[in-house]
């Protein structure tokens, strides 16, 4: 047993020590070459991978954080509270490592503040990036608390524990406006994304579908948490979790076939080529699939049913933004991008950084309610380092 | 009154002296190799094309009400009242929106560069300051780029449309697409020809953002009040019950915040 557990251990090391050498002489490229030597960015495609996979997906997949401070702070339901810290904890660091990828993104990251005195309030841009500034402040404030308990500082933990509700109120309104504005963005550009992708609507999409996949990721990680930190599923929150799911996937489905019909654009998906093959791979994956399984109660009430349907709407919602920001430009561009091996590594290292952190932070902070009592329990040496399999085990997705 | 450049692919001859002086103008290098390039890129800010005998420049378009400056998050591009769209990179962060947004697909940056700027035509504001007309337009032989008022250019271009039947393609490129453009086309042969998209929206593409953006100072203090509401109804509820009979459940899980 312990033979297995340590070659385990090991191997996911290995990976993530390879990740992160991979990562830092990428960085190097990028910040002693520029972009031209670290990427395969051009003129007719300026934003590549950071911008689709980091930041949008970034920040779709940290959307759980608002959702959940708000069902449980704001409708109190109070049965959420066990997963509040590690939903809180993901967006945090998701967020954290956002602003990371920017640095790397932005072609002058010295000047990322400029924002903050050269506004220009008819730019979306500059919308998102003073709500993800706040919000980020937000879930640093809404996160202090376990730093602060961990140490005792009671002062502090007042103050936070005071505001914690307008808090809570000013994040739900910072999520709902730059989640929709990131789908906001693309309005601009009506003749150069493809009628699968170009709506009016892209605002609502992508603000439901960051509610699905806040959702999806919290069934998701708390599954995972209880498989590899050893802890008791909360299997009625997680089936809970689902209902609320299906029901948002519905209404999401309903709007965005109903958007495709109404454009004329539904007819094309029934033309093979490469952005119908896309676009079938995206609607399979975060409404079909997701939406047969979850409509049937068993499926629904299993702990293995939640977790793959979960899965199954984080994949098709990363695939809709790569297809938004990426394949939906292709044609009217006439080039085809795929990212250099550098930007591939740039984002494995902050993917690999991201589930590191949240290992530490787990193993550091009060994050799980049941920590302190399951402590008692396995306390032979080992127990504190196979966090690390399920950090790089699913590094790639 | 706003001033523009009327291109008349009739009368050019192909010479290729407006991309030189625009070089000069931008100090930009300029050599045989550059002057071969097809298309626009950092260092080249307008081209010339040659399609079966037929010229056509492309450059930036300057537009009126410009998809770029209204996307800069930090207004490093400008809509100046003259007519260009100005740049200043001492603003820019480099995030590279203006590329994705243009219509026209204009704005080009210097990958190659540590410390990249964003590149375009700016229509020389420092020459319309002074009263000049642009670089191109000066020294242009044969007057097919022509520099003034942009409501006179565009009596100019309706007027040689009209005099000369079948010689032009009946349509003045920027007159209203995505809301006018300070430059302005003619053309013999069908503007697809060189790549100009002529499916363009006649309304500015900045309204279509910006009627999103524009609910933003509703939507913050409505949320938060719907927001608050909730909470207040979701706790009161709570507390009544506290105060009619208290369920053991309900107190064991009152004790943790977070």
């Amino acid at each position: 047993m312990t033979r297995v557990t340590k070659f385990r251990f090991t191997f996911w090391k290995l990976v993530f020590l390879l990740l992160m050498a991979a990562g830092l002489y990428a960085t190097f490229v990028r910040f002693t070459q520029g972009l031209g030597a670290s990427t395969h960015l051009s003129d007719q495609f300026p934003w590549g991978i950071w911008i689709s996979f980091d930041v949008l997906c970034g920040v779709m997949l940290a959307a759980g954080g608002f959702t959940l401070t708000a069902t449980v702070h704001i409708f109190n339901i109070k049965r959420m509270h066990s997963i509040i810290r590690p939903t809180i904890l993901t967006a945090f660091l998701g967020y954290v490592l956002v602003c990371v990828a920017l640095m790397y993104d932005l072609g002058k990251p010295y000047n990322i503040w400029h924002p903050l005195i050269m506004r220009n309030p008819h730019s979306v841009m500059f919308e998102v990036a003073y709500c993800v500034m706040l919000y980020t402040t937000v879930l640093a404030l809404e996160f202090s608390p376990i730093v602060l308990e961990r140490f005792n500082l009671q002062k502090p933990l007042k103050v936070v524990r005071a505001i914690l509700i307008p808090l809570v109120i000013f994040g739900v309104i910072l999520s709902t406006l730059h989640q929709s504005s990131l789908g906001t963005l693309y309005l601009i550009v009506p003749e150069k994304l493809h009628p699968f992708w170009y709506s009016p609507l892209l605002p609502v999409f992508f603000f439901l579908s960051a509610i699905a996949v806040g959702l999806a990721m919290t069934i998701f990680e708390s599954s995972l948490s209880s498989k590899h930190f050893g802890l008791q599923l909360e299997l009625p929150v997680l089936q809970e979790l689902g209902r609320v799911l299906v029901v948002v996937l519905g209404v999401y489905a309903i709007l965005r076939i109903e958007d495709l019909a109404n454009r004329g654009a539904l007819k094309l998906a029934f033309h093979p080529g490469y952005e119908a093959y896309l676009f079938w791979l995206e609607i399979s994956l975060a409404i079909i699939l997701p939406l047969v399984l979850l409509l049937q109660p068993r499926v629904r009430s299993s702990p293995n049913g939640l977790y793959w349907s979960a899965v199954l709407v984080v994949l098709g919602f990363i695939t809709n933004r790569m297809n938004v920001s990426i394949t939906g430009f292709e044609g009217s561009t006439g080039v085809r991008y795929f990212p250099k091996w550098t930007e591939l590594a740039v984002t494995g290292m902050i993917i690999a950084g991201g589930f590191a952190l949240f290992g530490l932070a787990v193993k550091y902070l009060p994050i799980f309610p049941t920590e302190e009592l399951l402590h008692d329990a396995v306390t032979e040496p080992e127990s504190a380092l196979p966090e690390v399999s399920p950090v790089m085990e699913h590094a790639g997705d | 009154m706003s001033k523009a450049l009327l291109y008349d692919s009739t009368v050019c001859i192909g010479c290729k002296q407006c991309e030189q002086a625009c070089a000069t103008q931008n100090k930009l290098p300029y050599d045989d190799t550059v002057a071969l390039e097809e298309q626009q890129s950092a260092h080249k800010l307008t081209v010339v094309l040659t399609r079966n005998d037929k010229f056509m420049r492309r450059l930036c378009m300057n537009c009126k009400e410009p998809s770029c400056a209204s996307v800069c998050p930090v207004g490093a591009l400008q809509k100046t009242a003259l007519g260009p769209v100005t740049y200043d990179p001492s603003k820019c962060m480099g995030c590279r929106y203006c590329m994705v947004a243009c219509p026209f697909s204009v704005p080009k940056y210097e990958w190659g560069k540590l410390f990249p700027k964003v590149q375009k035509c700016t229509m020389c504001p420092d020459r319309l300051a002074l009263g000049k007309q642009t670089a191109c337009a000066e020294i242009c032989p044969t007057g097919a780029t022509k520099f003034g008022e942009r409501d006179d250019l565009i009596a100019e271009a309706r007027q040689r449309i009209h005099d000369n039947p079948g010689k032009y393609v009946d349509h003045i490129y920027g007159l209203e697409e995505v809301g006018g453009t300070s430059v302005l086309l003619l053309s013999a042969v069908p503007f697809e020809t060189f790549g100009y998209r002529t499916s363009l929206s006649k309304d500015p593409l900045p309204m279509l953002t910006y009627r999103v953006l524009s609910h933003i100072p509703d939507f913050v203090p409505l949320g938060g009040m719907v927001l608050g509401g909730i909470w207040w109804i979701t706790h009161r509820r709570e507390e009544v019950a506290l105060a009619e009979g208290p369920k053991p459940t309900d107190k064991t899980k009152n004790g943790r915040e977070s």
